[in-house]
């Protein structure tokens, strides 16, 4: 949103927005926690806050036209676009194309953590809509494994939901999230953190059991019991799209009038440096195109 | 209650392969899984591969059935529109006296009756197997062998055997079997049924059926094997199916094609006594990456998007299939490890020929439906040919997983063949499968679980009960 509104405040006229979801905000939708938009608007406000400032300027440009639930299959390096939708496949060219196409957790299986596959591995984004979104709480005594953002903000979720969270397992000597998250989301609830330890295996048949962290300095080891491990080990640009078209690594792009923004070229910790990097694209955009003219 | 001619326990390959077969004869039939879902146990961790019929023993009960099933497989698999693909394997060898034991092997595969073999040079493997490693001698070439997805095979034997009215009934798992003068009791934990033949094909736990009725030479020993799947991005990683030299215990770690793209490295052999030990460990990963990359030196962990542990259910070196005397009426099929997949359907037909001798007539039906109608996959489905399919229906352009490209429509379409569970969806569609892992598709696929099924989104499993993904619903 933030790209199609500032490539129409620079002179677009005809743009188009593609969103998978069924809604616009994106990721922005199951984050209620505070601290969004602290530099762009210099307030604190929640993601969906936040997200409906863009909405709202998104859906004021009669010249935006926006399609959800669209989902695309095929991009060629000539950007000639595939998407389908409920009912139909369309076609179309762009002139200039915007990727903001964000990015995705890093999973369980990318860090191989030995054991079982039970029910209760979640990513910590998920477990995040789960709550926040569908109103289910997937577990009552919860272990997360790594210490991103996420991970730290669903510790104080899944702890104001009533359950209990065991410890948050971190393999490097820091936190990789912000210092404001370890202190709210752990410190004030009393939410252990262990750093250079690792869960060195998952038990449990059916649902998750327990969890074994190891000490990764002297490898002495321990069990922590729970129902739920929640895995948060950080998360990795989006870009399966622009491989379709030919593009091995975003940082060297060598299509003319192809943008890639936000989140999908480089994982930012907050949500203003994501919208002020997507305008430039939008704003590149309409110097391409201009060019071009 | 009206005694059914067949019981078959257990619903994996061996036990669907055999109703089928059996779906065409005039006969009463029910088959007893007691897991949520077919192909929940063994079934679901096999690779895919459907062998030539290499590396068996010459005179085994596998090595014959294996070179028959792979014949069988091709033909049920059309009939059943299962995509088979025939892919080839190579055994390959990196130092001159390893030759010996691959002619040996040839040898013994001739004898068996499998065709096509020849010995490859390395200029052969240098051209078609472009990224193998370059010290890479020699190779035995079987270009019989082939891929099919394990699960979906499963799932289309046992719709098409439901078809031809077979009963299957699921969560049922099998306590305690009575002999009576002429027809058997067995009792599970759902009801208690009745037939004339029982045909064990438990897998794991087919020990410990047999022992039900006094049978107690078969003993299942678990050999556990940890397999690794790569990125779809890595599809063209090998040409053909890649063996090293086999080992008396396997037939040693793999770099393996399947169905589904994914390349799958693996598997480990692992004896363990636990039943239930489906755990994978840093060990086997280790071990699977040295020996693969021997094989493929490109092969980088980094490429590792999920990974599994399956048992093979092993009671000494060949299967156990046989009529008990002691116990008339009583089949057991036992021990069915690899070749097992490949096997299972030259294995239907060993049975119905000890059923056969044991006085069961066989009329056959006016009718059998021997054709599966063919599930759309969008992932392997023509691009061009994507709108006439959404004009069909337009759900088949609601995508539901991005990583896979599965649409609402197959989701639904996997409820209505019989998926009950996450894994049930997975298994059959592919959805939550690929590199996000179901991060972005889980909710999603459970809501419409649990709309199609009509129960609460808190009983949605993973893969059955006490599988529960859910604690608490917040209204």
């Amino acid at each position: 949103m933030a790209a199609a509104t500032a490539a129409s405040y620079a002179g677009v006229k005809d743009i188009l927005l593609i969103e998978r979801d069924q809604y616009l905000g994106g990721i922005l939708n199951q984050c209620i926690h505070t601290g969004f938009g602290l530099q762009y608007f210099k307030e604190d406000l929640t993601g969906p806050e936040f997200g409906e400032r863009f909405i709202a300027k998104t859906e004021a440009i009669t010249n935006i036209e926006v399609s959800l639930q669209s989902f695309v299959v095929k991009l060629t390096k000539d950007k000639v676009l595939s998407y389908l939708k409920p009912g139909k496949m369309v076609e179309v060219k762009a002139k200039a194309l915007i990727m903001a196409t964000g990015c995705r957790e890093r999973t369980r299986e990318m860090i191989h953590i030995a054991g079982t596959r039970p029910a209760g591995i979640f990513p910590a984004g998920l477990a995040q809509k789960l709550i926040n979104i569908e109103g289910l709480l997937p577990g009552n005594e919860v272990v997360i494994i790594g210490s991103g953002d996420i991970g730290l903000i669903m510790a104080r979720r899944f702890t104001l939901e009533g359950a209990k969270v065991k410890a948050v397992i971190e393999v490097q000597d820091k936190s990789r999230g912000l210092q404001r998250n370890i202190v709210q989301c752990l410190e004030d609830f009393d939410i252990p953190l262990y750093l250079k330890h690792r869960v060195a295996f998952i038990h449990g048949k059916d649902r998750v059991e327990k969890v074994t962290v190891e000490n990764i300095e002297n490898l002495e080891r321990f069990d922590l019991k729970c129902d739920t491990v929640l895995i948060s080990v950080g998360l990795i640009p989006e870009n399966e799209l622009i491989e379709m078209a030919g593009i091995k690594d975003v940082t060297v792009n060598n299509i003319p009038g192809l943008f890639v923004c936000g989140n999908a070229y480089k994982v930012y910790d907050l949500v203003d440096s994501v919208v002020r990097d997507s305008e430039k694209a939008g704003q590149s955009a309409a110097e391409y195109l201009r060019k071009l003219a | 209650m009206h005694p059914s001619d067949i019981i078959i326990i257990g619903g994996g390959v061996t036990g669907t392969a055999i109703a089928r077969e059996l779906s065409r004869y005039k006969l009463s039939i029910v088959l007893l899984e007691k897991e949520a879902e077919l192909a929940f146990g063994t079934s679901k961790s096999n690779s895919g591969i459907i062998h030539p019929g290499t590396q068996n023993p010459v005179n085994s009960l596998k090595g014959r059935l294996c070179v028959q099933g792979n014949k069988l497989t091709r033909k049920i698999a059309k009939e059943l529109e299962v995509d088979f693909k025939q892919v080839g394997e190579l055994i390959v060898i990196f130092k001159e006296e390893e030759r010996i034991e691959l002619l040996k092997i040839k040898k013994e595969a001739e004898a068996l009756g499998v065709k096509e073999l020849r010995m490859v040079d390395r200029a052969w493997l240098q051209k078609n197997e472009p990224n193998l490693n370059k010290d890479a001698l020699a190779a035995l070439y079987a270009p019989t062998a082939g891929i099919i997805a394990p699960y979906r095979w499963v799932y289309a034997l046992a719709e098409n055997a439901q078809k031809n009215g077979v009963n299957i009934r699921l969560n049922c798992q099998v306590k305690k079997i009575v002999k009576q003068k002429d027809y058997f009791e067995v009792h599970s934990n759902i009801e208690t049924f009745s037939s004339r033949f029982v045909i064990n094909a438990a897998g794991l736990y087919a020990d410990e059926i047999a022992k039900m009725v006094g049978v107690s030479d078969i003993v299942i020993r678990p050999r556990k094997g940890e397999e690794f799947l790569l990125d779809k991005k890595k599809e063209n990683l090998s040409n053909h199916l890649l063996f090293p030299l086999p080992n008396s215990k396997s037939k040693g770690i793999l770099v393996i094609k399947t169905s589904d793209g994914n390349p799958m490295i693996g598997p480990t052999a692992q004896e363990t006594e636990d039943k239930n030990d489906l755990s994978t460990s840093d060990e086997g990963l280790k071990k699977v990456i040295e020996s693969t990359k021997k094989l493929i030196p490109s092969i980088n962990q980094n490429d590792i998007i999920a990974y599994f542990a399956g048992l093979r259910p092993v009671a000494g070196d060949d299967f156990i299939i046989r009529h008990e005397e002691k116990v008339p009426g009583f089949i057991n099929v036992a021990g069915i490890q690899s070749p097992g997949l490949t096997a299972a359907p030259a294995i239907a037909l060993m049975v119905i020929g000890l059923l056969k001798k044991q006085g069961l007539k066989l009329p056959k039906k006016l009718l059998f439906h021997k054709h599966h109608p063919k599930n759309v996959h969008l992932f392997s489905f023509p691009f061009s040919r994507i709108p006439e399919l959404i004009k069909r229906d337009p759900t088949y352009g609601d995508i539901v997983c991005r990583c896979e490209m599965v649409s609402a429509k197959e989701v639904r379409q996997a409820i209505k063949d019989g998926a009950k569970t996450l894994d049930g969806i997975k298994f059959r569609t592919r959805a939550q499968a690929g590199r996000c892992h179901g991060g972005f598709c889980t909710t999603r696929i459970m809501k419409i679980l649990a709309e199609e099924l009509n129960i609460p989104i808190t009983k949605i499993s993973k893969r059955g009960i006490g599988s529960e993904n859910i604690k608490d619903a917040r209204a």
